[in-house]
């Protein structure tokens, strides 16, 4: 069995915040992560962000990721770090960590405290013939194109136009890929119109009070039936058929957040956060003493919130370990609030406050 | 392989150039990247047939959550290929239903 003082689950902006910050103020940490490489979704992000200056506003989001992995470099003795390794259950008789190694080499941790930044997954919306090979998460083809550098496919469909459908839009004619047309069920676009404007210039179709119906092919995607839909969201009968080799879904995320249930943290559903989500106090942690959450596992949010929260997390874990003094504990505590009451200060944020409201307790009674 | 050559943003770096095989047939893919990256790169899109209606499923989260990519490599079925690093020589194979755990003989 190993022993950690600190666990954290996740090697996104969220869990490598958290951290960085818990090794600044002394703790030793071990830091899991399923992927190959360590960064999360920001490896794959190739457009510039918004946010604020402090959070790196104007960089792109695989530079962000360079500068966390640079930082963390500094802290290569105190942040002992695992790759390609997946947490895979919590054990609640001992707390017990399981984790795996790629496929079969399985380990056991016991930590003082853990973080669980275990991120999002994508959603998919039913329609037939959904399972086809070429239906593929947004998030996965920027891993293909921006990560691997293969090209997902040579026409794509994009399904919703928030801000994930129209940036991966841009980026997939970035790489050569045709974009056969954005549909979107709202009447509007739902991303920044910076992002919208984009892609307009380049002429490219978004279908907007359209779904898609099903899409066409036997054995992997040759196209899809899309619908036009009236403001009850009812098929009007108007369809087009488009070809095209790849549906790229980005109908949104829902956080990750199997090992926060299967510890007993208490759960709630709050769908401006996109789905269930461990109550927390204000410093993040979760209804279980030994147990915070940070990023997209706390509900769906940009990286920049992420980033901020896993600081906060980091902050909450070295103090209740008894790692740094008060008075600092408390001056950056009150930084990173500040830091994150800012990003949320906009339309969007608005949205995140009302869900943050619902879920977010004073402080756990003891 | 069917890779990006020119892009305004990013310069990619791949790793050492190696060989392995899909169904019996010889690929080149770069060792490190995701064995289901590695096959798209050669055009392939399926990677299982589900147990019971025997559809097909491919590429699909490419962060280890869904389990559509699962595959048999070098014998072991499951294997989440979007997460699992290329190695030379690597024997990928189509899975189809629920793959079959190889025992140790008795």
């Amino acid at each position: 069995m190993r022993q950690t003082e600190v666990l954290v689950i996740g090697g996104g902006p969220a869990g490598l915040s958290a951290a960085l910050e818990a090794a600044s103020l002394g703790c030793d940490v071990t830091l899991v992560d399923s992927d190959l490489a360590l960064g999360g979704q920001l490896i794959k992000q190739t457009h510039k962000f918004f946010g604020s200056k402090e959070e790196r506003a104007g960089t792109r989001g695989f530079k962000i990721s360079e500068m966390l992995l640079e930082e963390l470099h500094g802290y290569k003795d105190k942040i002992k770090v695992h790759t390609n390794c997946t947490a895979t259950g919590y054990y609640k008789e001992d707390g017990v960590i399981s984790c795996v190694i790629g496929e079969e080499k399985y380990f056991r941790i016991q930590a003082k405290k853990i973080v669980m930044a275990t991120g999002a997954q994508e959603r998919l919306l039913p329609f037939p013939k959904n399972h086809l090979p070429g239906v593929y998460g947004a998030g996965a083809v920027q891993t293909l194109m921006n990560v691997y550098g293969v090209a997902p496919g040579e026409k794509v469909i994009m399904v919703g136009a928030g801000n994930i459908g129209l940036i991966v839009s841009y980026q997939l004619m970035q790489a050569g890929v045709e974009i056969a047309g954005i549909v979107e069920a709202m009447d509007k676009i739902g991303g920044y119109w910076v992002h919208a404007a984009k892609i307009r210039r380049m002429g490219v179709p978004i279908y907007l009070r359209h779904t898609i119906k099903e899409a066409i092919g036997d054995q992997i995607v040759k196209g899809a039936v899309i619908q036009e839909i009236n403001d009850k969201f009812q098929p009007t009968g108007t369809e087009i058929k488009i070809d095209a080799d790849i549906i790229c879904m980005a109908v949104g995320l829902t956080p990750t957040c199997e090992i926060l249930w299967q510890a007993g943290c208490k759960m709630i559903y709050v769908p401006q956060l996109c789905g269930h989500v461990a109550q927390r106090d204000m410093n993040m942690r979760t209804s279980h003493p030994d147990i915070w959450v940070a990023g997209d596992a706390a509900g769906i949010e940009e990286a920049s919130a992420a980033m901020v929260e896993g600081r906060i997390a980091g902050v909450g874990v070295a103090k209740s370990l008894g790692h740094g003094n008060a008075s600092e504990q408390a001056k950056r505590l009150e930084d990173y609030k500040g830091r994150i009451a800012d990003l949320r200060g906009g339309e969007v944020g608005q949205k995140i406050c009302q869900g943050l409201k619902v879920c977010t307790v004073n402080q756990w009674e003891v | 392989m069917n890779l990006i050559e020119k892009h305004p943003i990013i310069d990619f770096k791949h790793g050492k150039k190696v060989t392995f095989s899909f169904d019996g047939k010889e690929m080149e893919g770069f060792e490190g990247d995701p064995i289901a990256a590695a096959l798209h790169a050669n055009g392939v899109r399926i990677y299982r047939e589900t147990p019971i209606k025997e559809q097909t499923r491919g590429f699909f989260c490419a962060i280890g959550k869904c389990s559509s990519c699962f595959m048999v490599v070098d014998g072991v079925p499951n294997v989440r290929t979007c997460v699992t690093p290329l190695k030379v020589g690597m024997r990928v194979e189509t899975q189809r239903g629920k793959g079959v755990i190889a025992m140790d003989a008795e």
